[in-house]
């Protein structure tokens, strides 16, 4: 089942063109990283998917309109803008409260025994917390949620290593499952790459990425090329080449793996390699879009 | 407002969706955090409650004389002194009640968004049209029920004391002969609610400015009114809107009460002369009508903008 789709978005802030004709579906079931620079457009692609911002063009999110239905709409989606909204003048019992009390699918004691496990305090006001336990409130809000469609913007933004584990650890075990839909946007990338199901580069704001991670894995080749080979390799076309330690790094998409052996060690890129690789690519004018992936788009 | 709330039979489940729906009360609960985040929506009136109780008990040892001085006055000023500390007392948290409200209000859509909690607020399924009649419910009519119940309150805490230090001198019955205090209450809760009406106008345009603004709320809601004020004095040698001002802030009782007239030198003061409710004049008075429609303009043009406006 489709969670969200778009034609033809569009939204400009004066001059500056956020969203340049964004297509995009997002099916149910999946984790999908939206990825792309600073001023790329993801947060405006959010907001207008949140309802929190007009927009031009088509947007169905679970089949209404987020701009006209916000509330309603807010009752199967769930969203962490980033770490520091919940009110800071709030206790954690006054949170809880107040969340069981406008939010009907809302299962409180299943976000009292999250926060169990953490050392949160019910009696504290939230500007009392770390901004590590702040996050863990957060998401324990959300786990509580019987929502349809999560989105988290810079979830883990200024947290330390530990809790940015334990929060993607406690989304993938204890809340994911195959009807509900998260989309996460970061710049760690490397920490979600295990997590994802798909993935989606956002530039100049027009998606110029779109893929599976399974296709991922299948279409981008990373190989470490021996000095020797290097001309050989580059006769192949790779889309990036970059320099570490004397050596050359070549990223392929979609090569013939046989033509690659022998020229040094094969592997599967970053994330964050292809992001550089595919940023580098893309005219500065935005619009080119990599053709990869093909059957999801329209 | 309260149709918002959605009993699970209410909403249409849509064939994936999970059918775990509790019952939810979303203007109830937006009231109650209003509360829970201000707190000087009653800790200001009862503050000034004390205040006045505390200035009470501190002059009670002059009420012996002073009682015997007014009883010796002509009827209706005799009235007017016995009656005085306890209109005081009205006057005072009934004023520190406006003011409260007036500095909620300027805070209530704005201080969301300087915190970015607005944020967290929107994720929840709460219409920013609940929002924002939760917010102007307070001071139309949380902070006139507050008022009414803390001035009952230590209206009858004066009367007690009184009574105590009168008795020895026994003159404790006649604060109970000659204070209607009954009268006074009814007063006070009608003089609440058409005075609420009346500014519903002022709460609205403060609201208005506190979801708008990007900065300073104050100066954007009054700096405009007295700059078109200061122009119109100007062009045209005219005041007519700054009589306008004037008579939203001040004018509720005029309109609610028939006002008595007393002789030039009387010296009544002026709840003395709202001895008459009016309640046709009020309704009738097109300054109440068109104060609520432009109020109303005021909170349709709120809610459009919270809808709108991200945090700063």
């Amino acid at each position: 089942m489709t969670c969200i789709e778009a034609h033809g978005l569009r939204k400009a802030f004066g001059t500056t063109v956020a969203l340049d004709g964004l297509n995009l579906k997002v099916n149910e079931g999946r984790i999908l990283g939206l990825i792309g620079p600073n001023g790329a457009g993801k947060s405006t692609a959010l907001n207008a998917i949140l309802g929190l911002t007009p927009f031009e063009g088509e947007l169905r999110v679970l089949g209404r309109n987020p701009w006209i239905e916000r509330d309603q709409l807010m009752r199967d989606v769930c969203f962490i803008a980033d770490v520091a909204v919940l009110p800071r003048w709030m206790r954690v019992s006054q949170v809880l409260e107040y969340v069981t009390g406008v939010h009907p699918r809302f299962d409180r004691s299943k976000a009292e025994s999250f926060l169990a496990r953490t050392e949160i305090k019910r009696a504290s006001k939230i500007r009392q917390l770390s901004k590590g336990m702040v996050a863990q409130l957060h998401l324990a809000l959300v786990m509580a949620i019987d929502a349809r469609l999560l989105v988290l913007d810079e979830p883990t933004l200024g947290l330390d290593l530990l809790y940015r584990k334990q929060f993607y650890d406690s989304l993938l075990n204890d809340y994911f499952d195959h009807n509900r839909t998260i989309i996460v946007t970061t710049h760690q990338v490397e920490e979600i790459q295990d997590v994802l199901t798909d993935l989606m580069f956002i530039n100049h704001g027009r998606i110029v990425l779109e893929c599976s991670m399974e296709q991922f894995e299948t279409r981008y080749v990373e190989v470490m090329v021996h000095p020797d080979h290097l001309t050989a390799a580059e006769a192949l076309k790779p889309i990036h080449a970059r320099h570490m330690f004397g050596r050359s790094i070549l990223l392929f998409d979609s090569p013939s793996r046989e033509e690659l052996e022998g020229l040094g060690e094969i592997r599967t890129p970053s994330i964050a390699d292809l992001f550089v690789a595919v940023m580098a690519l893309a005219p500065q004018t935005g619009g080119g879009k990599l053709e990869l992936g093909g059957e999801r788009r329209n | 407002m309260n149709t918002e709330s959605n009993l699970a039979e209410a909403v249409d489940a849509r064939p994936s969706a999970p059918l775990t729906l509790s019952a939810t009360w979303p203007f109830y609960w937006s009231v109650r955090r209003e509360l829970w985040e201000n707190r000087s929506i009653y800790m200001a009136p009862l503050i000034a409650a004390g205040v006045v109780l505390f200035g009470f008990g501190m002059t009670a040892f002059r009420l012996p004389k002073l009682r015997l001085n007014a009883l010796a006055l002509e009827a209706t000023r005799r009235r007017a002194a016995i009656e005085m500390p306890y209109d005081a007392a009205a006057m005072m948290i009934m004023f520190t009640a406006f003011i409260v409200g007036i500095f909620y209000c300027l805070d209530a859509l704005y201080g969301e968004r300087r915190d970015r909690s607005v944020l967290f607020w929107k994720s929840l399924p709460v219409s920013d049209r609940t929002t924002v009649l939760s917010k102007v419910f307070v001071p139309l009519v949380i902070l006139p029920t507050l008022t009414f119940a803390i001035t009952i309150v230590t209206q009858l805490s004066m009367l007690l004391l009184s009574t105590a230090v009168l008795l020895p001198s026994g003159l404790a019955g006649t604060t109970w002969n000659l204070l209607p205090w009954p009268r006074l209450s009814m007063i006070l809760l009608y003089g609440l609610v058409t005075s609420a009406l009346w500014e519903a106008p002022i709460f609205g345009w403060l609201l208005l400015v506190s979801s708008w603004a990007k900065r300073a709320t104050f100066l954007w809601a009054v700096l405009p009114w007295l700059a078109i004020s200061a122009i119109e004095k100007l062009a045209f040698d005219t005041t007519f809107l700054i009589r306008m001002l004037v008579g939203r802030l001040t004018g509720g009782f005029d309109a609610g009460f028939i006002v008595v007239n007393y002789p030039e030198g009387a010296h009544v003061p002026v709840v003395c002369r709202l001895t008459q409710f009016d309640p046709l004049k009020f309704l009738s008075s097109p300054g109440l009508w068109i104060g609520l429609l432009v109020a109303a303009a005021f909170l349709i043009g709120a809610i459009r903008l919270r809808r709108c406006r991200g945090p700063l």
